[in-house]
């Protein structure tokens, strides 16, 4: 079947932060840049961020990149790659200031200098004391970054295909990627994006997990487009969670509520976290209560008919306390958890937020594999940035306000890298004659299927296997038993059905194809978890519960083809700083 | 047809709180609105992720008027 190609410089997948903080840099450069988003740009998730954007202007006392660079490694438990984290803290506050001059309404101090909140993990002088380092817009800041990235962008020409989806990446024989095939939502029809350098930036993947903080569309396309396109997955164990997000719903419960005097219980109304945490008992850090409510619940100590999640009291701190110190609480326990919090305790449970993982590159945004002994040889044409890309900055653990940070470095980064690559290969690669046929086969397969499995059902069991068995804490009997089922669950969704078979705006169709990149995600990630015999950053298991450096310090990658993984070296080399020894991590 | 499907897709947001809010509407009301309502849904949906959520958990100054005023008030309620 012949279909429709459209011609460009570059086709940047996601609108994102990083999405378009990199087709700024090429679209003022001159190139004809498409950028496809599944929604309108400044709906992205992005616009959810709000604690703001780590850089070390030093405008609230003094600050070095250097002591941001060692913030970020101790945070990601040693795991970062030192190069890659180096460059991004030493570009951080001039792609900051670059925000600003686009129009950024940064909060400000008296004397009109960016103003910066103090944020966890942020230190001065290696560790000493706190630091205020984090560049805010009120509590609004990804959603000011969103628009005034989208401005810019429209002002440099950028070409938006708004309600687009890609879904599978275009590589001819010798590997090159030439574009993407992408779904027109509102006619149904299928174009081949051709461009000679492609980018994806189609942000997190959270919805792989019953408990997700993240927002509908975080169905992780880049990574499932990457793995069917024979690319690796690297460190896709390492998950970030918040212990309190609502059971079932998972929008979250600030830790204020903790800090105001609630506190938690389980199924026999026991306040457990003082057998956990004698002293600090529910104010303890974030990891000791997540790990001490998923024992609960793997212990069948949870709460409600299928004991899977506990309570969070806070009925007792009286009306007034809840109304005015904890704004908006009331709301969204009522909303989402349907029970008024001064009456009823609300159901919570650890909730997934922000994967550390993804397509592996270097610190130019290139997407790096292993190709003839080299494990990080680049992939001619395909960069990644943001969330679905791993450089590796977060490591084993992502330090509060990076990923902005991330966006806005890695999204330049190969902004730049590729229009370096576009003026040394001038002409667009031949398109092989199968170039649309995974695509093709795919849709075609979905259309035809009969008695096949239902997509809301084969996700709600991927979701709730996940959460299940691969959540903040991990348990070795639990793991195995997750990958046989994660397999089976993947067998399923090879066989969805879908009823409605419409052309336009056809969202069974969309989920449908959203499921296959989820479940490729879900795999990489239960996988991995499996086979990594230690306690590191986010990934942390009962059996093996200490930091193994002499046998894990190293990335995982994992690939669809047979779920194999292979290991590769941490850079331990920064550009031009003294490399930061592996050290235990306390705070 | 086409237009329910086009605005149960406008229904994907940024925002987690939207999405869930917004899909329980579409569950409970939509098939119910008259034609004057459904533009009204239209045109809420157009207001960017943050504002949208104001006015949902009623923050927002000033709160919009007329039909608009009443759907709001539905998904308030849902
Ligand atoms: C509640 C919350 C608060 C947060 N607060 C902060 C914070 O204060 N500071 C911080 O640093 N980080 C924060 N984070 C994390 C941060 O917001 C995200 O990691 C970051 O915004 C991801 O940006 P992105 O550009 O990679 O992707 P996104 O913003 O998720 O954008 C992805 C884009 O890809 C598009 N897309 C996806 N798939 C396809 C496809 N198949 N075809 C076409 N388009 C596609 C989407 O339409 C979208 O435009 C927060 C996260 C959450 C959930």
């Amino acid at each position: 079947m012949a279909i429709a190609i459209r011609k460009f410089d570059a086709v940047i997948v996601g609108a994102g932060g990083a999405g378009m903080r990199a087709a700024l840099q090429l679209a003022e450069a001159g190139f004809k840049v498409a950028v496809v988003s599944k929604v309108f740009p400044t709906r992205s998730h992005t616009v959810a961020a709000q604690g703001g954007i780590g850089a070390a202007l030093g405008n609230m006392g003094e600050d070095s990149w250097l002591w941001h660079m060692y913030d970020t490694i101790k945070g990601s438990d040693y795991l970062g790659d030192q190069d890659a984290i180096e460059f991004m803290c030493r570009m951080a506050p001039q792609v900051v200031l670059e925000l600003e001059h686009f129009g950024m309404p940064f909060d400000r101090n008296d004397n009109g200098t960016v103003y910066q909140r103090p944020f966890g993990g942020h230190s001065q002088n290696f560790g000493e004391r706190p630091v205020q380092r984090s560049c805010c817009a009120a509590d609004r800041t990804g959603h000011a970054m969103l628009h005034t990235l989208y401005q810019r962008n429209v002002r440099a020409n950028t070409h938006f295909f708004v309600e687009w989806m890609a879904l599978d990446l275009v590589r001819d024989a010798a590997g090159h990627v030439l574009g993407v095939t992408a779904l027109e939502m509102e006619t149904g029809e299928i174009y081949l994006m051709q461009a000679r350098a492609t980018l994806f930036a189609t942000g997190g993947a959270g919805r792989i997990f019953a408990a997700s903080t993240n927002a509908f569309i975080n169905t992780g396309d880049g990574l499932g487009m990457a793995a069917r396109a024979g690319i690796p997955l690297e460190d896709m164990e390492f998950w970030q969670f918040h212990p309190t997000g609502v059971a079932g719903a998972g929008v979250l419960i600030t830790e204020g509520v903790r800090g105001e005097g609630g506190y938690l219980l389980n199924r026999n109304g026991e306040r457990f976290m003082e057998r956990y945490a004698p002293t600090m008992k529910d104010l303890a850090s974030r990891d000791v209560v997540s790990r001490a409510m998923a024992t609960e619940i793997k212990e069948g100590r949870g709460c409600g008919p299928e004991a899977d999640h506990v309570l969070l009291k806070l009925d007792h701190l009286g009306v007034e306390v809840v109304e005015k110190r904890l704004p908006g609480i009331r709301e969204i326990a009522r909303k989402f958890a349907n029970v008024d919090p001064v009456k009823q305790p609300i159901p919570v449970v650890p909730t997934a937020h922000y994967q550390m993982g993804g397509i592996p590159t270097n610190y130019h945004g290139e997407v790096v594999a292993p190709r003839s002994g080299n494990p990080e040889a680049v992939v001619p044409g395909f960069y990644a940035a943001g969330e679905c890309a791993c450089a590796s900055v977060h490591g084993a653990n992502r330090l509060g306000t990076n990923s902005l940070t991330d966006l806005l470095v890695f999204g330049k980064a190969s902004g730049e890298r590729m229009a370096q690559f576009l003026r040394e290969n001038p002409e667009h690669r031949d398109l092989p004659s199968d170039a649309a046929d995974r695509t093709l086969m795919r849709l075609d397969r979905l259309e035809s299927q009969r008695n096949g499995e239902s997509v809301h059902q084969v996700g709600a069991d991927m979701r709730r296997t996940m959460q299940a068995h691969c959540g903040v804490f991990r348990f070795p009997d639990l793991l195995v038993e997750g990958v046989r089922k994660i397999l089976e669950i993947a067998e399923r969704a090879q066989r969805t059905e879908i009823k409605d078979h419409s052309k336009v705006f056809n969202t069974a169709r969309t989920e449908a194809l959203e499921l296959d990149n989820l479940i490729e995600v879900a795999r990489a990630t239960m996988i991995s978890a499996e086979a990594r015999k230690e306690s590191r950053g986010a990934h942390d298991r009962e059996d093996f519960a200490k930091r193994d450096d002499e046998n894990w310090l190293k990335h995982t990658l994992w690939f669809k083809d047979d779920d194999r993984l292979e290991y590769k070296p941490v850079h331990l080399k920064p550009l031009t700083a003294a490399t930061f020894e592996p050290k235990v991590r306390t705070y | 047809m086409s237009e329910v499907d086009r605005i149960r897709w406008h229904c994907r947001r940024g925002l987690l709180e939207l999405d869930i809010v917004l899909a329980r509407f579409l569950d409970r009301h939509l098939d119910d609105l008259d034609r004057i309502e459904r533009e009204a849904f239209k045109s809420l949906l157009m207001h960017s992720d943050n504002d949208l959520w104001d006015m949902i958990s009623g923050r927002a100054e000033p709160p919009p008027e007329g039909v608009e005023a009443g759907v709001l008030e539905l998904l308030r309620n849902v």
